[in-house]
């Protein structure tokens, strides 16, 4: 426990310093403003001080004064002020500054990891956890950049204010030699104390937050099986243990908190006691006891600066420890420096050369996979939910590289192409496809310069061009979550326009067109045959009429393909293949059955 | 909003009314936060006392003691700052309790807060209806609840103080000098009138930068949610120059609003300045008139330090005391929001278990401003009926099966159930009664078992696997790494969707419902698997009544009878054979399916 803080502790100056080393003019700035600052606020007691004595004192004594005394007195007053102040929005701009252009300097870099970092890795993360990496962990991690350089000035601060009192008096020096560490220590006993608890007050918000996610989402199951009554419970659990975990944060800050006040006021106090003696006796002015004892009342506040930073050092690590897993994550896919050599127009040539696969170790999805396809041709892969057609998909735009064996393209092995020479070549369209938070056209196009004509055409092709010209702006309307919402057939015929309008030599759909209506999707596959695109296609399909697209089926079984051939070949050869599909004709045939007999017995 | 649309589908977003009102009502729903309110104040009282102590003995220690006639009065002193120490810690001691208070009466007003809006939430159509408002209920009960909570603990806690602070010290300064007071009011006064101007600047700023906030989220989510079409159409480069501008504009708007912030934060400074060298001028010149004693014009020094805190923070108290009680609307809008699908309660009526029938009278619906999406459907369904529901997308069909199961009421006309209206009878026996597999197959995160288990708490291992081996799911269990034990992950995302289905339906089976609602309740399975489910469905769906949304007409041809929904009307209905000779929609259909499929 004491190993893990004093880690703690370690691990957040670490990153107090790598703040500083990556901003070292805005924030070195920043803690110059503040050093002004802590040192103004010595000066502002000093001033108090000497015109209490120079000015104050006679006046009130002698009964008189002159105007050049007070106006030098109101002139010194409003000079140390404004120089506080001054140092004061120095301080907090350039700190704010810092800390954002940290936020943003780390927000770029993990998002550069996020597109760098293959598939396989993301497959392996939530998408809560990594837009929280991004986002929370990030700011968590600078967090202490704020109040850090105000940190730093009241080292000045205190190291001015001790040797101001010395000069003064070495028995009120005292009083302040004893007071600092004092706050010090207390603050230090209250950030151990509470970081702690605010920690799990934070997990326990994250955690009453996931349930009402995960309460709201499956609401219609809730509602269903007529379990509102439960989820309360469950919810209710979770927020008691919050409200408890609050009330906790709460005893220790309600304690420490006061305290915290009361130490400056309790030294103040003792040096009207000491003092007193000391000006009764005649060593020491009375302005000098004002100005002591008003030190300690303006810098009691700032002292506290120091327990800021202190206290959100613990939730900074944590963050950071994130941040950092994501920074030093490993593993892009490395490309080669092969081109295509009959790129441009034309079909390409497809391989499988014994491809294997496996998410786990030891249980291949794919395995000793052969294939090819010859330009131009279009193949369907076929097999049952999990045979492992969707993996077959993604090696073929190289979202994920083989395990084993290689991957063709025109007889090179996508992994020696050099960068966007597959996507340039190859387009895979996914059953469930992201739409990205833009306009139709970019999300058509995707950056490609392709006039609106070919957009146009594109999404004929996909048979999307219908919604796209009632939707408001048309090719401008905006889509996405906070644009026109689609329906899953409408996001799928967008998608499939989006690859089409590349005009891919190797066009792989992946149940690409499973939400569309059958007729709709009836007519895409008309369409993509009149075409005659200068595609080799894959398409991965369960409906009989998308295989009956292909000039060749190949059935895919236990991560092997266990078959190949024309649809009418494969019924009579493979019995897998028929059991497939068709299931639901049998079906029917066997209900008619049953139908007949249920009549001719009665 | 339009008369026809059901008030619990929309969200009372700010149910407009005065903060004050806000304030009142808010109080009202969470009795705690108010309870033993008069001690707590109290408390508050001493604790902010006592930040006038030191001031206070500062000047007796000069006019009382050092300057006493006939010298300085050491005993006298020594009295009075042992006196200001006790009153120190009196200090401590009733800041401290009033903390505890009001941290534990705001935590336990607020978790049941929480806890009836979270209820209430499940109680509006609006959840099942609008799913891209989701977002917004969950922060409604976490977040929006969080403000509250924050602002009363901090913000609202300074507040307190800082008035109370301000009251005392301006009645010890009048006590003091009636003109120096005056004086120090006339500094600040104007600072303080321009709290509310500086605050709307400042919030009008952090506004931008929560916009910013939502934009950045969605350009970073691009490369996490859209990763695969990232790499598969090769635009990382488009992908991360959206991402930099929206981590800029960001920066950009933060810094805006910081430079102003620290701004408004210094002015405090300047005027405490201003105020002190005013002090030491007019209060010298009162003091050469013999109207001030030479230590209560020294502790005026120390009193002005008690309204600095209060300007200083005063712009952020302002902020979150908005927040706050934004926050307080928001949530306190669900509870005003009448629950449109509500329970009846004790008054419903319990209908007994058996087999059931259904009667559709002149059922119409329309979503809130929006256009009808279902016509006058007038319908019986039998007992023991098996019906298929079919139709293109967007005909009514999932609004036909929402209706039946009573996750909307109808905007016109009724929906009974053995000759009751839905709208009257009791949630409880309605659920047990009436159950319905939704397309999503959504599953909690927890265990294969617990997800069964969901409809019947009570049902032992043995009953899970009876259920999954009667749906014929025996084999794939087994194939599961650990069995009914296995963890579905978020959403049942460690599952394939197909799978997912399985398990929905499985635990629908297992709440054993006289009425069974399906909805493409097995869509991404492969047919072969369709097909050995629909076997097991027939099996154990006779005796009871059952109505399947059906998206492959295989389903169509195995039921008793098939109603055919177009454009939101039921155009046609009856057994399968017949349909098809009829030669209408449905025959239409049909002949698209078997060219489809065979």
């Amino acid at each position: 426990m004491r190993d893990e803080r004093q880690a703690t502790l370690r691990e957040g100056l670490r990153i107090l310093v790598r703040a500083m080393r990556d901003e070292p003019v805005i924030l070195g700035i920043a803690v110059a403003g503040s050093a002004v600052y802590g040192f103004a606020t010595v000066a502002a007691a000093e001033v108090i001080g000497r015109v209490t004595d120079r000015v104050v004192v006679p006046a009130f004594r002698d009964g008189e004064t002159t105007t050049g005394a007070l106006a030098l007195a109101a002139l010194a007053i409003m000079v140390t002020s404004l120089v506080k102040a001054a140092g004061i929005v120095v301080r907090r701009y350039f700190a704010g500054l810092g800390q954002y252009r940290l936020n943003a300097r780390y927000r770029r870099a993990v998002s550069r990891q996020y597109l760098r970092l293959p598939l396989s890795w993301h497959h392996q993360h939530s998408t809560g956890k990594l837009l929280s990496n991004a986002n929370a962990d990030v700011e968590a991690s600078f967090w202490p950049i704020a109040p850090l350089p105000f940190a730093l000035g009241v080292v000045v601060m205190l190291v001015f204010a001790l040797v101001s009192m010395f000069l003064a008096d070495p028995w009120l020096a005292l009083v302040g030699a004893l007071l600092f560490p004092a706050i010090l220590l207390l603050n230090f006993v209250y950030q151990r104390r509470l970081s702690p608890l605010a920690t799990r007050a934070q997990a326990l918000r994250a955690e009453l937050s996931g349930v009402a996610h995960e309460s709201f989402d499956g609401a219609t199951v809730v509602k269903a099986l007529g379990r509102e009554a439960a989820e309360t419970l469950r919810f209710g659990k979770v927020a008691g243990q919050l409200r408890d975990a609050n009330a906790a944060v709460g005893r220790v800050r309600g304690a420490f908190d006061p305290m915290l006040d009361a130490l400056p006021n309790l030294g103040v106090l003792a040096v009207l006691i000491i003092g007193s003696v000391r000006v009764a006796d005649g060593s020491l002015p009375a302005g000098t006891l004002v100005q002591v004892a008003y030190l300690l009342t303006i810098t009691a506040f700032p002292i506290r600066a120091i327990g800021f930073v202190l206290g959100e050092l613990p939730r900074a690590t944590v963050g950071w420890r994130r941040v950092q897993a994501v920074l030093d994550a490993t593993g892009a896919l490395p490309h080669g420096t092969a081109r295509l050599t009959a790129s441009g127009d034309g079909a390409a040539h497809l391989g499988l050369d014994d491809v294997g696969y496996s998410y786990v170790e030891g249980t291949p999805v794919l395995d000793g996979v052969h294939l090819d396809v010859e330009p131009g041709r279009t193949v369907a892969v076929v097999g049952s939910t999990g045979s492992g057609k969707s993996t077959l998909a993604s090696l073929l735009v190289r979202l994920v590289d083989p395990v084993s064996g290689a991957v063709l393209l025109d007889g090179t092995d996508l992994r020696q192409l050099e960068p966007g020479q597959v996507a340039g070549a190859v387009s895979l369209v996914f059953q469930q496809p992201f739409i990205f938070e833009d306009s139709v056209r970019d999300n058509v196009t995707l950056g490609l310069p392709a006039p609106d004509d070919d957009v146009w055409a594109a999404l004929r092709l996909a048979q999307g061009d219908r919604f796209v010209h009632e939707l408001d702006g048309e090719l401008d309307a905006r889509i996405g979550e906070r644009g026109a919402t689609l329906s899953g057939g409408q996001r799928q015929r967008l998608a499939l326009a989006r690859a089409l309008v590349r005009k891919p030599r190797l066009l792989v759909l992946d149940d690409a067109t499973s939400a569309v209506d059958p007729e709709v999707e009836r007519r895409i596959l008309a369409g993509l045959r009149d075409a005659a695109l200068p595609s080799t296609v894959v398409v991965v399909a369960y409906r009989r009429a998308t295989i009956a697209l292909a000039d060749e089926v190949v059935y895919v079984e236990d991560g092997r393909v266990s078959a190949r051939g024309t649809h009418t070949e494969l019924l009579t050869t493979s019995p897998g293949y028929r059991d497939l599909i068709t299931a639901y004709e049998r079906d029917a045939a066997e209900r008619a059955m049953a139908r007949t007999d249920q009549e001719n017995r009665s | 909003m339009s008369p026809a649309a059901s008030p619990g589908s929309r969200l009372g977003d700010v149910r407009s009314g005065s903060a004050w009102a806000t304030f009142r009502r808010g109080l009202a729903l969470s009795p705690e936060i108010t309870q033993g309110l008069t001690a707590t104040l109290l408390l508050a009282l001493v604790a902010t006392a006592g930040r006038v102590v030191v001031p206070i003995t500062v000047q007796q220690t000069i006019d009382g003691g050092l300057n006493a006639t006939g010298g300085a009065d050491l005993g006298y002193i020594r009295w009075m700052v042992g006196l200001a120490a006790a009153g120190v810690v009196v200090t401590v001691v009733a800041a401290y309790l009033m903390n505890r208070r009001i941290f534990r009466a705001s935590e336990a007003g607020l978790a049941t807060l929480r806890t009836k809006a979270f209820r209430h939430v499940h109680d509006l159509s609006v959840l099942t209806q609008d799913t891209e408002r989701r977002g917004s209920l969950v922060s409604r009960v976490t977040s929006d609840v969080d403000t509250i909570s924050q602002f009363v603990q901090w913000g609202g806690l300074i507040m307190l103080v800082s008035i109370g602070q301000l009251i005392i010290a301006t009645v010890v300064m009048a006590v003091y000098s009636w003109q120096l007071t005056l004086l120090v009011w006339v500094c600040f006064l104007p600072l303080f009138l321009a709290l509310r101007t500086f605050q709307r600047m400042l919030s009008a700023a952090y506004m931008v930068v929560r916009e910013r906030v939502g934009g950045m989220l969605g350009a970073i989510s691009e490369s996490v949610v859209g990763a695969q079409a990232v790499r598969a159409y090769a635009v990382e480069g488009r992908t991360q120059q959206r991402i930099d501008d929206a981590v800029e504009a960001h920066r950009v708007s933060a810094s805006r609003a910081q430079r102003l912030a620290a701004t408004a934060f210094s002015t405090g400074e300047v005027v405490a300045g201003l105020a002190n060298a005013a002090i030491v001028v007019v209060g010298v010149l009162l003091g050469v008139a013999g109207d001030i004693t030479l230590g209560r014009m020294l502790a005026f020094l120390f009193l002005v330090t008690l309204f600095v805190a209060p300007v200083q923070v005063g712009t952020e108290v302002l902020s979150e005391a908005q927040n706050a009680i934004a926050g307080w609307r928001r949530v306190l809008g669900i509870l005003d929001t009448p629950a449109d699908v509500a329970d009846p309660g004790e008054n419903g009526v319990r209908l007994p278990r058996g087999p059931i029938d259904v009667r559709f009278e002149c059922v119409s619906y329309a979503y809130p401003n929006g256009p009808t999406v279902l016509h006058e459907v007038d319908v019986a369904i039998a007992r023991h009926t098996r019906v298929a529901v079919v139709g293109e997308t967007g005909s009514g069909k999932t609004t036909f099966a929402k209706l039946l199961t009573r996750l909307m009421d109808p905007v016109r006309g009724r929906v009974l159930v053995d000759g009751a209206d839905l709208r009257d009878v009791r949630f409880a026996s309605l659920r047990e009664r009436v159950v319905m597999v939704p397309q999503e197959g959504f599953l909690f995160d927890d265990t294969l078992a617990a997800n069964l288990r969901y409809g019947k708490p009570e049902a032992t291992d043995e009953e899970l696997l009876l259920a999954v081996t009667e749906l014929g799911l025996g084999e794939w269990l087994d194939s599961l790494p650990y069995g009914l034990e296995t963890p579905v992950g978020q959403r049942g995302e460690s599952l394939s969707a197909g799978e997912r289905q399985l398990v929905a339906l499985a635990r629908a089976y297992l709440a054993d419902p006289d009425l069974l609602v399906l909805d493409e309740a097995t869509s991404a399975v492969d047919p072969a698997t369709e097909v050995r489910l629909a076997r097991a469905l027939e099996g154990i769906s006779r005796g009871r009544t059952s109505v399947t949304i059906a998206h492959r007409l295989s389903t169509a041809e195995a039921a008793d009878e098939v109603f055919v929904f177009d454009r939101g009307r039921l155009v046609e209905s009856g057994p399968h054979a017949e349909l098809v000779e009829k030669g209408g929609v449905y025959a239409a259909l049909h002949a698209a399916w078997i060219s489809q499929s065979r």
